[in-house]
């Protein structure tokens, strides 16, 4: 086999199927892939099911059928520890992220957890705030951090633990323009594996070249960001819309 | 949100009280008021010479001591109790003015009051000289159980997110014409505070799977803190010294 390059496959989910207890499918049937470097969203509306494949990427939810590979280890009891590791979690709401009397701490947290200690430990925190462009408030508590920055913050403590996929749950909701965009420029300069779970249809197309469309736990569409959002009727049928004054339709 | 509560009863310094390790201060400030507590009441003179070394702290410490005094407001509602105790107490009387008190019960109000408000008065030097994640450090470096000690970690790190949420619904109920006179009108408080409860569950939820994203296994990290020298051991202790020295002459002094 000269010649041929094999990319490895960051992230697949294939036919994840989940249920609720009380007999709601959350998901069914869920598959796609995602290559290392690769930028995707996953587009749905409120209820879609996709705070609930988030949380099957690193195995806090699971137990129905269907599986999650992560560059190439499967989501389950025995690999959780790596798992975890390999897929950081930026969840939606930065005060259930950042729990510790200050930034340094939170951002030591993941990694002193993964076994990292003394001086590696600074370095990874040191270069994760870098990332974020945090270094000045590290001794700063989280309380005090303004919106956008208590965003970044979140992001850091993810970063130290060097995952291999990084996952954001709606990363612009309560964000002012400003705090959006300077969250932009971070997550495109850190080129990174990335799946941004979200409804804000401008910020998926600017962040992630290709999206996935979930609809009542379904894959409903996957394909070209720009391609997808130029297709006014795909939009209205699941739910979707692009904010007021919006196009992206041929011809107009 | 701003600053938030658990930083407000923290006076910034450089004092000597300040710079001297948590543990030693919460060590010192435990067997202070034991000495004081195991005090007799009858030597008045005892509780002048607690409470004189309080002050000297505070006036080393360079704490306002008017601020002080006014954040011993604090034990107000304890200290009723013991105002109550002289009219309610039995056993011989005497009269004081117009009311009748029971001796045994002036006793026992003198004692809470001497007591509660020098024991209060410690509390808040010390709460003044060290933040509030330095204490969580040093009750750390006390052996305080991790559970404990996590426990008042996410106490201090959510009560403001918890205050901030309650002042939100508050202000969203005002918003509406929302205002109760009477106890029977205060439905709506309750239904928010069962609310505002049942967020709470769901927050710590959500932040114990954050954690459990993050790798957490059961064991917080350490809150680090720093070892105390034996200089600063003899130092803090000093103060609880001094206090035993004025008890046992308070007891030798009472047979």
């Amino acid at each position: 086999m000269v010649g041929t390059i094999v990319t490895p496959l960051a992230l697949e989910v294939s036919s994840l199927t989940y249920a609720y207890p009380d007999g709601t499918f959350a998901l069914r049937d869920v598959s796609f892939s995602v290559t290392a470097g690769e930028r995707v969203a996953i587009l749905g509306a409120n209820g879609a099911g996709k705070t609930t494949l988030v949380l099957h990427l690193n195995g806090v939810l699971g137990g129905g059928p269907g599986e999650v590979h992560i560059g190439g280890l499967r989501v389950e009891k025995a690999n959780m520890r790596e798992c975890r590791r390999r897929v950081g979690i930026v969840f939606q709401d930065p005060d259930d992220q950042l729990f510790m009397p200050t930034v340094t701490e939170d951002v030591a947290f993941g990694p002193a957890n993964f076994g990292v200690r003394g001086v590696e430990l600074e370095a990874r925190v040191h270069a994760a705030l870098t990332a974020v462009d945090m270094t000045s408030l590290a001794e700063r508590s989280p309380l005090h951090l303004s919106g956008g920055q208590r965003r970044r913050v979140a992001l850091a403590t993810v970063l130290a633990c060097h995952p291999e996929v990084l996952v954001f749950d709606e990363p612009s909701s309560n964000l002012d323009p400003l705090a959006r965009r300077e969250l932009a420029e971070v997550l495109l300069r850190l080129d990174r594996t990335m799946l941004m779970v979200t409804h804000d249809l401008p910020y998926a197309l600017q962040l992630c070249p290709r999206s996935v469309v979930l609809d009542e736990g379904r894959v409903v569409a996957d394909g070209p960001t720009r391609e997808l959002l130029a297709d006014p009727e795909l939009l209205a049928r699941h739910r979707l819309e692009l904010p007021y004054g919006f196009s992206l339709a041929p011809g107009r | 949100m701003s600053a938030g509560h658990s930083e407000h009863l923290f006076l910034p310094g450089s004092s000597f009280l300040h710079r001297i390790p948590p543990q030693c201060k919460v060590a010192s400030l435990v067997l202070f008021v034991f000495a004081v507590v195991a005090s007799p009441r009858e030597q008045f003179w005892a509780y002048g010479a607690f409470a004189a070394l309080m002050v000297v702290l505070a006036a080393a410490a360079g704490l306002p001591i008017l601020v002080l005094a006014r954040r011993l407001t604090i034990e107000l509602p304890f200290v009723a109790f013991a105002f109550l105790l002289p009219f309610v107490a039995g056993g011989p009387r005497r009269d004081i003015g117009p009311v009748s008190a029971s001796i045994d019960g002036l006793w026992g109000a003198w004692n809470i009051l001497a007591k509660g408000t020098i024991g209060v008065g410690a509390t808040l030097v010390l709460t003044a000289t060290t933040s509030v994640p330095d204490l969580i450090r040093g009750l750390e470096r006390l052996r305080l159980p991790s559970a404990l000690v996590a426990m008042l970690t996410f106490m201090v790190r959510y009560a403001d997110v918890i205050t901030a949420e309650m002042q939100r619904m508050r202000i969203a109920r005002l918003s509406r014409g929302y205002d109760p006179r009477w106890l029977w009108q205060a439905r709506a408080v309750a239904h928010s505070a069962g609310t505002l409860f049942v967020r709470s569950y769901e927050r710590g939820e959500r932040v114990f799977l954050a954690m459990k994203s993050r790798g957490y296994d059961g064991r917080m990290p350490s809150a680090g803190g720093v070892v105390a020298s034996t200089r600063q051991w003899l130092a803090a202790l000093a103060l609880p010294a001094a206090a035993t020295v004025v008890m046992a002459a308070s007891w030798l002094a009472r047979s």
